[in-house]
């Protein structure tokens, strides 16, 4: 053991067996991870979630309001489809029903025409039938309406958080292994670098099994909801989602890596989650809250940390042109595979010290 | 390894660690707490680097490739919790390098060896404390290491569990393999080992065969058993004595002049009956308070 760097270059000189033990590590903790039940039930919960999303709109909304209509009120509500219309004698039998919440809305002759009664609160659907419509031209159609929109966003949005989030995991097996002590059996039999390589692999890998699970499914829960149109409109922002998630997730597990293996206890992880967590929730809420500020959504769609985000929904919307997709994305590659070198050279100056937290200028300071 | 610094800060843990240990043979490694030992040990192993110094291996620098055929099993014991006990064994003889088939047969054979046959698909966290540390040994030997570097693989264990790891840890040395362990239970140490070296406060105090380390620091030590009283003893020249108890002394001769002993019988026959005149062979005990003191 003469210098540090006589065994780094040793180390290197042996590609295969690093690359053995980086897929060794990845696999461990990939079938940990597969063995744990909350990793199923939190995987359930997001498809559920997006089936609800998708299918309950339409069901809820597929309940037909019931009028009761006396007389040639009868007329005006005629036209439009959709009402569950009960024809009834006189205005009190209709006012009776509407109290008894037997129906939603009554419609009566006026003296002016027809008139609407409800319970507590107008019912705009009623009204809007009733009412005679200007006609609208759009000069531009778009695919897709407001609501879905936001559905849209809010979808991608929770989804890189969620996954995100999911980098904890290497937090967490990080510190467990300081915790365990096996890190010691584990530096002395393989690089740190395959360590770090290792779990951010596994759990990439895990990331773009869950997101596999949910491309598989999402286009079922669509077409459940009949939101055949949102599909479309959705899978060239959805195939660019994919590389952003993976790119932004190696970015982001690296930090989670480090905030890992700079404590010693799981008790102690908190302090350094914190900062992550951060960078984790701030791009979503800065998606979320701005989503309909253009100047801002296009800052985002290039810094790192949201442009997994920011750029998919801006591509869904229409306002990114399709050269940008690629710029951002080599931005955040670029900037993954520098925060891996800073998160190698951390990690392995922090791994071995199992007391207390170490202090980042130390980490990186320290030689073996 | 020769000339081995390391310091943590201001504080130099090592100061000029040189020793050797032998194919073939237990190398007991003794010190007090905070002695060095786990930091030599980590040093050995390239868990933590040296600043100054070299560690070779048949005469050559030792060589990352080299270290990773070594087995160790650190002071604090680790191991993942939530794993299965036959799994992780073989696992970490697949990252030793092993093929997966031959790691899993090296674990079915260990897990036998070590009794824990029954255990093989419990989680680790699910076992005693004493199965855990059969567990570590298993980890430490799964793939057929070059060298054995244990940090107190006894501690924890029951005099039982003692016996089965010094079989399967003896069965190792035989087979030629290198066999580095600390120890603070001195009476184990010093019935298993070839050679020891002890540490004290960073630096190598004595090192050698284990009876060759007696020679050297054990007093030159006597008992005589006679007839009436060994009284007369406390007037014979050269002799300082530790301990007359009527007929039975028990004294220490200077090493130079190994005849004193033979004049000291003679004198002895001349009064009367011997009863029984043999040298008194110091415990590693003594030694150890007498090298490190």
């Amino acid at each position: 053991m003469t210098t540090t760097e006589a065994t780094r270059v040793e180390t290197a000189a042996h590609g295969t067996s690093t690359w053995t033990a980086t897929r060794l590590v990845a696999e461990r903790e990939i079938r940990s991870y597969l063995r744990m039940k909350g990793f199923w039930i939190g995987l359930a919960l997001v498809v559920a979630g997006i089936f609800a999303m998708s299918i309950l709109p339409g069901v809820v909304g597929a309940g037909s309001t019931s009028v009761a209509v006396v007389g040639q009120a009868s007329d005006a509500l005629q036209s439009e489809s959709g009402f569950d219309v009960r024809t009834v004698p006189d205005e009190n039998a209709a006012r009776e029903l509407v109290r008894s919440e037997e129906v939603e809305a009554a419609v009566v002759p006026d003296n002016q025409g027809v008139r609407v009664i409800a319970l507590s609160e107008a019912p705009m659907d009623v009204i809007a039938a009733l009412t005679t419509a200007p006609p609208v031209d759009l000069l531009e159609q778009g695919d897709v309406s407001s609501g879905e929109r936001q559905l849209v966003i809010m979808v991608f949005a929770l989804l890189f958080l969620i996954f995100s989030m999911g980098g904890l995991a290497i937090a967490q097996s990080t510190v467990t292994e300081k915790q365990t002590r096996i890190v010691e059996i584990l530096v002395a039999a393989v690089p740190v670098r395959s360590l770090l390589a290792g779990k951010l692999l596994g759990h990439t890998v895990l990331t773009l099994g869950q997101m596999l699970v949910l491309a598989a499914t999402a286009p079922v829960a669509l077409r459940l909801g009949g939101l055949d149109e949102l599909l479309t409109a959705l899978a060239p922002a959805l195939g660019w989602f994919v590389p952003f998630l993976v790119a932004g997730f190696v970015l982001l597990g690296s930090l989670w890596a480090v905030a890992g293996a700079m404590v010693s206890r799981q008790e102690d992880l908190g302090s350094t989650t914190g900062p992550v967590t951060m960078l984790v929730m701030l791009p979503y809420f800065l998606v979320m809250f701005f989503a309909d500020n253009p100047l801002v959504m296009t800052v985002l769609s290039y810094v790192p940390f949201s442009s997994g985000v920011a750029m998919p929904v801006r591509l869904f919307t229409g306002d990114a042109a399709a050269w940008e997709a690629p710029i951002a994305l080599l931005i955040l590659a670029a900037t993954a595979a520098a925060a891996l070198l800073v998160a190698a050279k951390i990690y392995s100056g922090s791994l071995l010290q199992t007391r207390g937290k170490v202090a980042l200028s130390s980490a990186w300071a320290r030689q073996d | 390894m020769r000339g081995i610094n390391r310091s943590f800060g201001e504080r130099r843990v090592l100061d000029d660690v040189s020793f050797d240990v032998r194919p073939g043979r237990l190398t007991g490694f003794l010190g007090a707490n905070g002695a060095g030992k786990t930091t030599t040990m980590r040093i050995i192993l390239g868990v933590l680097a040296a600043h100054g110094g070299e560690v070779s291996w048949n005469g050559q620098p030792l060589t990352t490739q080299r270290r990773r055929r070594f087995g160790y099993m650190p002071e604090e014991r680790g191991l993942y919790p939530k794993m299965q006990v036959a799994e992780q064994i073989a696992w970490l003889g697949e990252l030793h390098g092993l093929s997966r088939q031959r790691a899993k047969q090296n674990t079915k054979e260990l897990l036998d060896a070590l009794g824990l046959t029954e255990r093989a698909n419990d989680k680790v966290e699910q076992l005693s404390l004493g199965n855990q540390q059969r567990a570590q040994v298993a980890a430490a030997l799964v793939h057929e290491p070059e060298m054995l570097i244990l940090d107190e693989p006894f501690s924890g264990l029951d005099p039982l569990a003692v016996e089965v790891v010094l079989g399967v840890l003896r069965q190792r040395a035989q087979a030629g393999v290198p066999v580095l362990f600390s120890s603070h239970q001195l009476a184990l140490v010093e019935q298993l080992c070839d050679d020891l070296v002890i540490i004290s406060g960073g630096r190598i105090a004595a090192t050698g065969g284990r009876d060759e380390l007696r020679r050297r620091y054990g007093p030159n030590r006597f008992e005589l058993v006679v007839d009436p009283d060994a009284g007369w003893l406390r007037d014979h020249p050269g002799v300082r004595v530790v301990d007359i108890d009527g007929p039975r002394a028990v004294f220490d001769l200077d090493r130079q002049g190994t005849d004193v002993e033979q004049e000291i019988l003679r004198a002895a026959i001349n009064r009367g009956a011997v009863r029984a005149f043999h040298p008194v062979v110091p415990s590693l005990d003594t030694i150890f308070k007498e090298v490190v003191g």
